[in-house]
């Protein structure tokens, strides 16, 4: 049932027409920050206002939405966004990544192979993957348009020579399409991989900053390494301590006072989609 | 007398976003929109729904045809411009414009590019050109009929310009299909 005094996605037409335009744009130049109107959302910034206007501008009736937050269904900003979207279109929701044609996420992709036919909405904080070291928009928008990463190219080079590795472990900086340097949100490094190539459509919204950005299906997104250094996704050397999976990402729990620790899948569906461990093991 | 737009435009217009959306993501794949009623003459209704669904007050258009301009202003209130290279929304039901005299972006905002509708007299999958790029899992193929003979090499100029350029919409009947400017087309071989 949708709520009464609320249009039909919550925005009205013209803010959803704004959006799409900025939408259909940013699907035509893959990885380009699209500046758009973003509007003030009924939720504070930082917990998704610019992935809520791009799920928003695209949810229809026929739609079956998913909401992860950390991988996760069943945590406060993923059962919020879940709620809202059902308070004000009425569609169908799911926690089964199979199910789903529009799966909002916060900070992970979800282990099961997305398909043509499905869009994953991206909850994005900082659109810009160069503000850390060029605070000035004017030249970063001069970088953009010149390719101009080599300033990125320095900061691994300089983790390497420093650590040995490059030690960002999220928000690992993407080349998209060979053309546009890309933020892929705060996603684990481990999830970089599964953006290349990926058969589902991905949208990104940055509500504060005021940016959308999408990567189409089927396209090159690769993550900036060195030869002799090549892009290693990492992921904590366990096995989760529910469902035994060793090839998915992990969430690290303290679990006593004395520092034992216990690894989980933070993707709750997937984790859930497999047989548990016997009990007895523990 | 001004013909009627959307049934519902609430739901109408966002099953016509969802299909330009997913024909701009996968370049040459036709999809069909629900007919429109009442498109004005000499739009078809893939065209009327697109203009239905993405212009506004914000959004220049350019015709090349008078009669449909009451419905447009009534529908979308959208400013209405005499030159095709300074609006958003460019529309050729006859011969189409030249690429290059349209708005491009720059290379700073290349997404201030216009995205041109075109009506076209068909639209098969599966023959003609081969297309390949961003979208693509292979190669597409896709075969248009009337657009100008050397519609192929001013795509060529319009991609070498990356990520300035135009976006196209081919509008035929009640379906469509999109060539985004990554798009790469190769004729038939």
């Amino acid at each position: 049932m949708i709520e009464a005094g609320y249009n039909f996605g919550y925005l009205d037409e013209n803010t959803k027409r704004m959006i799409r335009r900025a939408l259909l744009q940013a699907v035509a130049l893959p990885g380009y920050q699209v500046p758009f109107g973003s509007r003030e959302m009924p939720l504070p910034y930082g917990w998704g206002t610019g992935g809520i206007q791009v799920t928003a501008s695209i949810i229809g009736a026929d739609d079956t939405l998913k909401v992860i937050d950390q991988g996760a269904d069943d945590t406060t900003n993923a059962v919020s966004i879940r709620r809202f979207f059902n308070r004000v279109t009425g569609v169908a929701t799911t926690e089964h990544t199979a199910e789903a044609t529009i799966i909002q996420t916060r900070h992970r992709v979800p282990e099961a192979k997305l398909r043509e036919g499905q869009v994953l909405v991206y909850q994005v904080p900082m659109p810009e993957p160069l503000f850390r070291l060029e605070p000035r928009v004017a030249e970063t928008k001069r970088m953009h348009a010149l390719a101009d990463y080599g300033l990125m190219h320095v900061k691994l080079y300089e983790d390497i020579a420093q650590h040995g590795a490059a030690t960002t472990s999220y928000n690992y900086p993407v080349l998209v399409n060979g053309r546009y340097l890309m933020s892929p949100s705060p996603i684990p490094a481990f999830d970089n991989p599964k953006l290349d190539m990926m058969p589902a459509l991905q949208l990104f919204g940055a509500g504060r900053e005021k940016r959308i950005y999408a990567v189409p299906p089927y396209t090159e997104v690769r993550s900036l390494d060195f030869e002799d250094h090549p892009f290693q996704p990492a992921r904590a050397d366990a096995a989760c301590v529910i469902c035994g999976a060793r090839d998915s990402y992990l969430d690290e729990l303290i679990v006593d006072d004395g520092g034992k620790r216990h690894f989980v899948c933070s993707d709750t569906d997937y984790c859930a989609s497999r047989p548990p461990l016997v009990e007895a093991a523990a | 007398m001004i013909g009627a737009g959307f049934a519902d435009p609430v739901q109408d217009s966002q099953r016509c976003f969802r299909s330009v959306l997913e024909a701009m993501s996968r370049p040459g794949r036709i999809f069909q929109l629900p007919p429109l009623a009442e498109p004005p003459t000499p739009l078809h209704s893939a065209t009327a729904a697109v203009l239905l669904t993405l212009a506004d007050a914000d959004t220049p258009v350019w015709l090349d045809r008078a009669e449909p301009l009451d419905w447009l202003r009534f529908h979308c209130g959208c400013p209405v411009v005499a030159e095709a290279g300074a609006a958003q929304f460019v529309v050729a039901v006859g011969a189409m414009p030249a690429l290059a005299g349209l708005a491009l972006g720059t290379e700073e905002e290349p997404h201030l590019a216009a995205t041109l509708l075109v009506q076209v007299q068909g639209l098969q999958a599966g023959q003609g050109w081969r297309l390949t790029g961003p979208g693509i899992e292979h190669a597409h193929r896709l075969a248009v009929q009337g657009l100008p003979a050397d519609f192929l090499a001013q795509w060529a100029a319009n991609r070498a310009r990356f990520p300035q350029g135009v976006d196209i919409v081919l509008c035929a009947g009640d379906s469509l299909a999109c060539l985004p400017r990554t798009v790469r087309i190769e004729e038939a071989g």
